[in-house]
Order: structure tokens, then C-alpha cells, then sequence
């Protein structure tokens, strides 16, 4: 198939005042038209904005009413109380701190989080999204299961179980569709899903774990407290 | 009452403030968006299947709604509070005890505030899992990022104002993670936070001022950026 334009290679703008390109084939220069079902904002869009709103609104008064944010005893700079625990977004990190020397736990690894996320668009492989066995299998497989024994190492060397558990489980689940290959079903879904579906949804687990553990399972001195005994 | 709705949108009055009538015809209702101050960062047209709410979950719209919750019920607590050592935990027990609604007002806020560290982290999820971010958007998710580093210190500063053992020992456990950047720059950062070496008055006001004023002045801007963005990227 030809194409239906060729480019001008002169590049004299004397010759060529402001040609870039030679139409040969029946192409209209007009945008194609969207097949896309478009709708009005107003009301449409307007109308579902002022309903999530508004819910927004009553579910937070109701909140509100029913519970009441905590005070404590004024600051007190000399009664440390135990544990001293930050804001509960922050527990996962201080999760972390107490498996990693600080320098890692609180400044290495928040700054490649927030650095990896930045990044994200910016990598062909997160753009493309192919599934992980696409191709490649077993350069993928050695690929993986290096990287995730490396990785298990060092969360066996520091005992971070927290962590270790979520990421066997993830890389067990990576793993299914190699070993085990379906066209339909869960595990086929699985087989779909590409490296940065991956990387982040461990991701998630991992801070969904820690943060969790952070505010339920932490007693005095960061000990384990299970949270139908005391929540601290 | 049909003619005298007629009538009034005619009149010069609702003319000058809103140059065209009610929105029933697809004309109208175009205008109604393309006229209006508030309604203009959005098309006057949306594909039907970016405004499901299975597929956004309504959750960029709803962190823009917590914004302006979060705003008002600030503003608000902005009149009963004095940032010092002195005033400020006797200024949280007024509201609790003596202002009307207080502790009410202080409940939106606080809740508010909470959800919106999550809210925003659930819309980055969702951006990511839709595969949002992907070209021409790039920028947007960076843009995105950074909105969401300005919740949690947002959330963060705002924690240390009432300043009670739960909000004194919550900031002092995180600036000890800041001083533990090497090379000597972390102690520097946290004496330029805490306005010392420990948690106290100087803290108290750079807090104040971080959460009242810096802040929220960053997010108003980041969020322009973010949302003129998404729309001359073809978004809602």
C-alpha cells in the first residue's frame, strides 16, 4: 500500500514557501469524525458534579455529628507518650523506620517513591502497556524471579516480614500465568496485565499493609499489639 | 409562572448577568457553559463515557469539592484561633465548649482533611489503573504528584495546630525523620520548619502560616495548572 502523502524534502523556503507535504491519495484534510457518544455538559456532567458534591457534603456533616475529632491534654514537650505515633498517612513510613536505619526509611525510600511516580509516564514500557508474557517468556521469568530473590534477600536480612509476605504473594500471582496458561478466566486476566499494572499494585499492598499495621497492630515501644486487645 | 420566567430571562437585568436564556435548547445549554465564569474550564460537550461515574468514581471532582469544604470550614476556624503556645490549646477548648457550633465546625475539618489524604491518593490510583497518564498528559500526572505532596503537608501542618500531646508528638516523630537527611541538610530543613531546635512557638506560627496562607496558595495554583491541563489535553 502507498502512503497517500510524501514529505517534501527541498528544504529551500525560497523554492518551497511553507510546503511540507504532497497529498496524492483521496485524503481529505479533515479531522476524522469522533465515533465517541458525546453529550451535553449542561445538565449531564453539571447535574453528576452537583449530586457528588452534595453527597460529599452530607456523608461529612454526618460524619461530623456523630464523631468528634480528638483532643488530648495540652503538649506536653517533657511526657513523651508511648508509642508517639504521626498522622496515620505517615505510619506506613514509620513502619518503615522501624525496620531500616532512618537515612533509608526516611529519606532513601519517600524520595524514589515520589521520584518513581513522577516517572511513571515517562517510560515507553508504561506507555505501550503489553502484558507481562507477552513476549520474551523466559528472559521474563529469569528477569523476575532474580529480581524478586534479591529482593526477598534483603527483606530476609532486615526481617521485614510485612513486607516480604505481600511481595511473595504478588510474585506468586505474576507467576500463575506462566505456569499455568488459560485463555479466560482470572488467570488469563492476570497473563494481561503489564509490568507497571504490577509494580504498582505491589506497591499499593505494601503501603496498604504498613499503614495498616502502623495503626492497628502498634503498642508501646512500636511492640506488636493485637488491636482487639488495645488500639493505640 | 412559564411566562414570567420568559419575561425575566428576557430582561435586561438577567441578560447582563447571564447573556442568554434557560438552558433548554442544545443552543442554551451550550451557552450556559461557555458564558459562565465557573463552568468555562469544562467543554460544552463530554464523551458519555468520561463522565460515568464507574469510570472516574467522580474522585477529582470530589478532591476539588473537599478543597472548597476544607477552605471555607478553615476560614472559619481562622476566626477563633491564635497561633501561640499560649492561646492556641485554650483557643481549641473555646470551640469545643463555647462557640456555637464549634466543635461541629472543627469535626468537618478535621474529617475533611482526612479524606482528602485519601481521596486524592484513590483519584492517582485511578488515573493510574485507567492508564490516564499516558501521552499528551505526562505532565499532568507530574502535576498530579505534586497536588498530592501538598494534601499531606497540608494535613501535616494543619495536625500540629491545636497543638495537644497528639498533634506536638505526631510533628516531632516527622521532623526527626527530616533530620535524618544526611550530610546535615536535614538538620538544616528542620530548623527552618521548626524555626529552632524543637517544636515550639516559632514551630506553632510557621505551621500557622505554611497552612493557612503558603499552602493553600500553592494548591489554588497547581490546581489551575491541573485542571486547565486536563481539559486542553480533551478531558471533562
Amino acid at each position: 500500500m502507498t502512503a497517500d502523502f510524501r514529505l517534501e524534502k527541498n528544504s529551500d523556503a525560497k523554492k518551497v514557501p511553507r510546503r511540507l507535504a504532497f497529498i496524492k491519495g483521496r485524503t481529505a484534510a479533515r479531522v476524522k469524525k469522533s465515533d465517541e457518544e458525546m453529550v451535553m455538559t449542561v445538565p449531564h456532567l453539571v447535574v453528576r458534579e452537583a449530586i457528588a458534591f452534595m453527597v460529599m457534603v452530607i456523608v461529612l456533616a454526618t460524619l461530623s455529628l456523630v464523631f468528634n475529632a480528638p483532643l488530648e491534654w495540652v503538649a506536653n514537650p517533657g511526657h513523651t507518650p508511648n508509642p508517639a505515633k504521626a498522622p496515620w498517612y505517615f505510619l506506613g513510613l514509620q513502619e518503615l523506620l522501624h525496620y531500616f536505619p532512618p537515612v533509608v526509611a526516611g529519606v532513601v525510600l519517600p524520595t524514589l517513591v515520589v521520584l518513581a511516580l513522577v516517572a511513571i509516564p515517562y517510560f515507553q514500557v508504561n506507555v505501550k502497556l503489553e502484558g507481562l508474557w507477552k513476549e520474551n517468556r523466559r528472559v521474563t521469568l529469569l528477569a523476575l524471579v532474580g529480581g524478586a530473590s534479591v529482593l526477598a534477600i534483603v527483606l530476609l536480612a532486615y526481617k521485614v516480614y510485612a513486607m516480604l509476605v505481600p511481595t511473595v504473594f504478588v510474585l506468586g500471582c505474576m507467576l500463575l500465568p506462566y505456569f499455568l496458561r488459560r485463555e479466560t478466566g482470572v488467570i488469563a486476566w492476570l497473563g494481561r496485565r503489564p509490568l507497571t499494572w504490577w509494580i504498582m499494585t505491589w506497591f499499593v499492598i505494601i503501603v496498604l499493609v504498613l499503614t495498616a499495621i502502623g495503626i492497628l497492630f502498634r503498642g508501646p515501644e512500636w511492640s506488636w499489639t493485637w488491636p482487639w486487645k488495645e488500639i493505640y | 409562572m412559564r411566562a414570567f420566567l420568559k419575561e425575566l430571562t428576557r430582561s435586561q437585568v438577567w441578560r447582563s448577568i447571564f447573556r442568554h436564556g434557560l438552558p433548554l435548547s442544545n443552543r442554551t445549554r451550550a451557552e450556559a457553559v461557555f458564558y459562565n465564569f465557573f463552568l468555562h474550564l469544562h467543554p460544552t460537550k463530554v464523551r458519555k463515557r468520561s463522565i460515568k461515574y464507574t469510570y472516574t468514581w467522580g474522585l477529582g471532582g470530589l478532591s476539588a469539592g473537599l478543597f472548597i469544604v476544607l477552605v471555607l470550614t478553615g476560614a472559619l476556624l481562622m476566626l477563633y484561633y491564635r497561633p501561640s503556645v499560649q492561646q492556641a490549646y485554650n483557643d481549641m477548648k473555646d470551640l469545643q465548649f463555647v462557640v456555637s457550633s464549634g466543635q461541629f465546625l472543627r469535626n468537618m475539618h478535621r474529617w475533611g482533611a482526612h479524606a482528602m489524604v485519601a481521596i486524592v491518593f484513590l483519584h492517582m490510583m485511578r488515573v493510574f489503573y485507567t492508564g490516564s497518564y499516558r501521552p499528551p498528559k505526562e505532565f499532568n500526572w507530574v502535576v498530579g504528584v505534586v497536588l498530592f505532596v501538598i494534601s499531606i503537608l497540608l494535613s501535616y501542618t494543619g495536625y500540629l495546630l491545636p497543638w495537644d500531646q497528639l498533634a506536638y508528638w505526631g510533628i516531632s516523630v516527622g521532623t526527626n525523620m527530616v533530620r535524618a537527611v544526611p550530610f546535615g541538610i536535614g538538620e538544616n530543613i528542620s530548623f527552618v520548619l521548626l524555626g529552632g531546635h524543637a517544636v515550639g512557638e516559632n514551630a506553632l506560627v510557621r505551621f500557622y502560616v505554611l497552612h493557612c496562607f503558603i499552602l493553600p496558595v500553592s494548591a489554588v495554583l497547581f490546581m489551575g495548572i491541573h485542571f486547565w491541563r486536563v481539559r486542553k489535553d480533551g478531558g471533562v
